[in-house]
């Protein structure tokens, strides 16, 4: 053991000790706890923000979803909507259409029953005229001589005397 | 209470080495050849020359400056006129003023004369300020404690120099340094000091790196390095005064209370207070001889172990010897950032003590 002129190093050491501590403080600690709050505190914001931005995220995702199933039943009720509306649609038109072929069936019975009226008319005429131009030319013929009118005459006249 | 019984086994420990060593000294006389407790002392105690190696013969020595207040003002010579003499015959003038060295002690050389100390007291030469001239000289641990100083400024203020231009994660000596620095910070201030942490810190990230740099100083066994300043009871009986002065100075109504007028029974006061008081002198007392006797033990476990080379003489032992000093080396720079951290950690606590509101 040997301690050797204390004052030297207590004096030393306390200069040495506080100009380190000055001069670090300064230019070391100040400036690296500093920087390492700074970041630290960057870090925990960087943090905060992204779980934030996950919560919205989630919330926006779940809108999403929301609003998907939403347009997914207007959809399928706007297809439903128009698959009844077409069914009913088809349904009336095949029932104007029945109706209007029924109608148009009736008018052309009609029309064909007053077409055949019209020609039994028409035939009944021209037989009737034909029938008279026949009878005509008959008698025409039968009457074409004396004799033959005498011969007329008498049947006739037999005839009725008979009556 | 643990500190008390921690710091009583080391004071017990520290006056055995010191009654050893003393013992030893008054033996060597008796042997001729290598002196181990001679080789020791040089390398653990303090000195006015940086011995670096010995070449031919003659030492190669950096002789450091010696300044001296005396009678005559500041004083100052290199340390070589003194032409390595410890025991008080080469006598050195300057300013008017004729001087001797004896065991590392400059005197007067006139009062040096008339003097009759005791020559084996450890403490009888150093304090005898009637015989001698104050020293501010710079030896060996004060050289020691400059490089360390110049090696502190150099690693924080490069380290601390890209913070400055972005805030990404550090790299290079700063990605090496916070990890150490954020150690300090978190186990060591915040849960001590809590919300006083962000006060002390400079204070203790200064004392962790300055004691660890040092320790490490004080392992590497070559020039600059070797001084041993942590193991030197002068410099942690300064750092343990600053402790001693932030506990005092820092400490609250709190603090003060419970030690001036603790919660016992009237009578009892004053007696607890003297011990409180008593305490408060204990804790830096610890923190002295702890660093002091951890960093002194494992110089000196190296030293002997080297040592054995020369005491048996043989290179046979040198195997041996190599395989303890290198464990012992290993376990010493465990040894020095573990002192360095308790040494940091304790003056924490007994801050944090002291500042500590009764909530806290």
């Amino acid at each position: 053991m040997n301690i050797t002129n204390p004052e030297s190093l207590l004096f030393w050491s306390v200069l040495t000790f506080v100009i380190l501590l000055i001069l670090l403080k300064k230019f070391a600690w100040k400036p690296i706890l500093g920087a390492v709050t700074a970041r630290e505190d960057s870090i925990n914001n960087a943090l905060e923000a992204a779980e934030k931005a996950k919560i919205e995220m989630a919330n926006l995702k779940a809108d999403n979803e929301k609003l998907l199933q939403e347009a997914r039943a207007e959809r399928d009720q706007m297809l439903s909507e128009a698959k009844q509306l077409r069914e009913k649609m088809l349904t009336e038109a095949k029932e104007d259409a029945k109706l209007e072929a029924d109608k148009l069936i009736a008018s052309a019975q009609e029309a064909i029953r007053n077409e055949k009226a019209a020609a039994m008319t028409e035939i009944r005429d021209q037989v009737a005229e034909l029938s008279l131009d026949i009878a005509e030319k008959v008698v025409k013929s039968e009457l074409s001589d004396k004799d033959k009118q005498m011969k007329v005459i008498n049947n006739m006249l037999e005839g009725a005397k008979l009556n | 209470m643990k500190n008390q019984a921690n710091f009583r086994l080391l004071l017990t420990l520290v006056f055995g080495l010191m009654a050893m060593i003393g013992i030893a000294q008054n033996d060597k006389q008796e042997k001729e050849g290598f002196n181990p407790i001679e080789l020791i002392d040089s390398h653990v105690w303090d000195s006015h020359e940086f011995h670096i190696t010995d070449w031919k013969g003659s030492p190669v020595t950096l002789h450091l400056p010696i300044i001296l207040w005396t009678d005559n003002g500041l004083t100052v010579f290199s340390s070589s006129k003194f032409d390595h003499d410890n025991s008080g015959k080469v006598v050195v003038e300057a300013n008017g003023n004729k001087f001797v060295r004896y065991d590392e002690n400059i005197f007067y050389a006139d009062k040096f004369d008339q003097a009759d100390f005791d020559a084996t007291s450890v403490l009888a030469k150093p304090f005898k300020y009637e015989y001698r001239p104050l020293d501010f000289s710079i030896t060996k641990t004060v050289f020691s404690m400059l490089l360390s100083l110049v090696l502190l400024l150099i690693i924080f203020m490069s380290a601390a120099r890209p913070y400055k231009k972005n805030d990404k994660a550090p790299r290079g000596l700063a990605g090496f340094m916070e990890p150490l620095i954020l150690f300090v910070r978190d186990d060591i201030a915040v849960p001590q000091l809590g919300s006083h942490a962000s006060r002390f810190m400079p204070y203790l990230l200064t004392v962790f790196f300055f004691i660890w740099i040092n320790n490490i100083i004080g392992i590497i066994p070559f020039f600059p390095f070797g001084g041993n300043l942590t193991g030197n009871i002068i410099f942690t009986f300064t750092m343990a005064i600053i402790v001693y002065l932030l506990t005092t100075f820092n400490g609250n109504k709190h603090y003060w209370s419970h030690i001036l007028n603790p919660p016992v029974p009237l009578p009892l006061k004053p007696l607890l207070a003297l011990i409180e008081i008593i305490g408060t002198l204990t804790k830096p007392f610890a923190l002295m001889v702890r660093l002091f006797a951890n960093m002194t033990a494992g110089h000196i476990i190296i030293l002997s172990l080297s040592s054995l080379i020369f005491i048996f003489g043989s290179v046979a032992i040198a195997p041996v010897s190599i395989l303890f000093v290198l464990f012992m080396t290993v376990l010493k720079l465990l040894v020095a950032a573990l002192q360095a951290y308790i040494f940091t950690l304790l003056a924490a606590l007994f801050i944090g003590q002291a500042v500590a509101t009764s909530e806290e």
